[in-house]
């Protein structure tokens, strides 16, 4: 790790307001976060600026964080990946630790985190964010092989790639398909977001080729905004099936591109598979998630209703009305961090009231939006009525324009103060 | 020192607070900043928060609540919040760099 200037004055003047042998022996209270996603690089960086004595240490497998908002950008060729792709250097010139290694194993009783490589992690707080991991038990025919023929793109970088060239090998007049599975689900809105943009790049480019969702759902995340905007932008390019007109997908078959359905056979040109989910691999081995395969917490805290001493935030979650999405993440995370921060001073966190807000694009120049502010509630997090909802469905043209650059504006956002 | 007292040494050195910033953020506040960046963090449309007089921040949230000044988002989100709410956010956003 880098120590840059501005770190060794950091630590210079904390050890000016500290006795010299805490410093000396780094006896901070320790703090490890399990994840460098949204939730994770978050919570992470804003425990060790809520308090600069605490050691943290972030575990990453990959040095390079791949994004999934506007990853469909990527699939549409609207935008090259690595403006998805950011780097942990400005986290770890904040002070915090980190630990390019998967992590194997959570000693919950002796509080520690085993790394692939053996190292030993010793916890006084554990956060976890580790995300999601696709169920690949979940559609009968879909194994992770498949993915190679039938990439399911949901979590960015190569098989974002993937999605994108068999979209330009595909000849016009072909059929892209994408299976959408049952809530919960990362990103409520992503396949209908995916399939506005699919739709929009053979609208432009493969005019006489279609988009079709197969839907595990009769309904969807922001619905009558994307039908209304279907309607009026892709009338010929884009099929919606809801669950009760067949669109439930029962198996696939990767060697013929066949999506198996009740109601009879789909043969796909490109196929894009999105399966069930469920939280990461890491959760169920921490013992954090429940049979749902997601992990109760505490709204106040995010600490696990499972086990003490480990807090989960983001996509792995069970987070009442809030969705799993990157704002989610972010908010959720910096609301544990000051809960964290407050424990480990023996202090009382305060009731917290956590935002969503969720862009869409149905188009480059076309955004749309959900929102929601929350508080915790009956143990979970509840939608504070009267707050919230979705763009008006009759809002002007021009409000479509400026929801699609505060999109852009959003992402820049939320990424600069996670990783910037 | 075993490995409890070396932990309540430390929790008695962060109780006496020397920087508890995200600790102090009143409810709601940590939210705001995935739209509204710090001001050198990002260029964005969405106007900065960190600095700006509480009174603005609680006039404006107040025009959007009662639909007086339309917005894409904010008239949704500012729903969410009690008058009491919105004054300590933006209090708190006030001292903020």
């Amino acid at each position: 790790m880098r120590t840059s200037r501005r770190q060794f004055l950091k630590v210079a003047s904390a050890a000016a307001l500290l006795p010299a042998p805490a410093i000396a022996q780094g006896n901070g209270p320790k703090v490890v976060v399990i994840g460098g996603g949204f939730a994770g690089a978050s919570a992470a960086r804003f425990v060790k600026q809520g308090n600069n004595q605490i050691n943290v240490t972030l575990v990453e497998a990959n040095p390079t964080f791949t994004a999934c908002p506007f990853s469909n950008g990527v699939i549409a060729g609207l935008r090259p990946l690595r403006a998805q792709q950011f780097n942990y250097e400005k986290i770890a010139d904040a002070g915090v630790s980190l630990a390019f290694q998967p992590a194997r194993e959570v000693d919950a009783q002796g509080r520690s985190v085993t790394l692939g490589n053996g190292t030993k992690l010793p916890y006084d707080r554990l956060v976890m964010a580790p995300g999601i991991d696709l169920r690949w038990d979940g559609l009968p025919g879909y194994t992770e092989h498949d993915a190679e023929t039938m990439p399911h793109a949901w979590k960015a970088g190569e098989q974002t790639l993937l999605l994108r060239s068999q979209l330009e090998s595909m000849a016009d007049g072909g059929t892209v398909i994408i299976s959408a599975p049952a809530n919960p689900f990362r990103c409520p809105p992503g396949p209908y977001e995916r399939a506005s943009l699919i739709a929009h790049y053979l609208k432009t480019k493969k005019p006489r080729s279609k988009v079709i969702i197969l839907d595990a759902k009769d309904a969807f995340s922001k619905q009558r905004l994307f039908q209304n905007a279907w309607a009026q932008l892709y009338p010929d390019h884009l099929e919606w099936v809801s669950l009760s007109k067949g669109g439930k997908v029962n198996s696939v078959d990767a060697s013929t591109k066949t999506l198996k359905t009740d109601f009879g056979e789909h043969k796909a040109d490109v196929a894009n598979i999105i399966p069930p989910q469920r939280a990461a691999a890491i959760a169920q081995t921490a013992g954090v998630a429940d049979r749902s395969g997601w992990c109760p917490v505490d709204p106040v805290t995010f600490e696990s209703k499972l086990v003490p001493n480990i807090h989960v935030v983001g996509d792995a979650g069970i987070m009442g009305g809030m969705p799993k999405s990157a704002f989610s993440a972010n908010a959720q995370a910096k609301v544990c961090a000051a809960a964290v921060t407050a424990l480990l001073a023996g202090q009382t966190p305060i009731e917290p009231r956590l935002i969503n807000t969720c862009y869409s694009l149905v188009a480059p120049d076309y955004g749309i939006t959900v929102a929601g502010v929350y508080r915790p509630r009956d143990g979970l997090l509840a939608d504070i009525e009267g707050a919230g909802g979705v763009s008006p469905i009759d809002a002007p043209r021009e409000n479509r324009v400026l929801e699609a650059q505060f999109a852009e504006g959003w992402f820049k956002t939320i990424t600069g103060e996670v990783f910037g | 020192m075993d490995a409890t007292r070396i932990f309540a040494a430390a929790a008695a050195i962060l109780a006496s607070g020397t920087l508890a910033r995200a600790a102090d953020a009143p409810p709601g506040a940590a939210s705001c900043s995935g739209c509204h960046a710090a001001p050198s963090k990002a260029q964005t449309p969405v106007p900065p928060l960190n600095g700006r007089p509480a009174a603005d921040i609680v006039s404006q949230m107040a025009a959007f609540k009662s639909g007086e000044r339309k917005g894409t988002i904010m008239d949704r989100i500012a729903k969410g919040f009690s008058d009491e709410e919105t004054r300590a956010i933006a209090a708190w956003y006030e001292q903020q760099k």
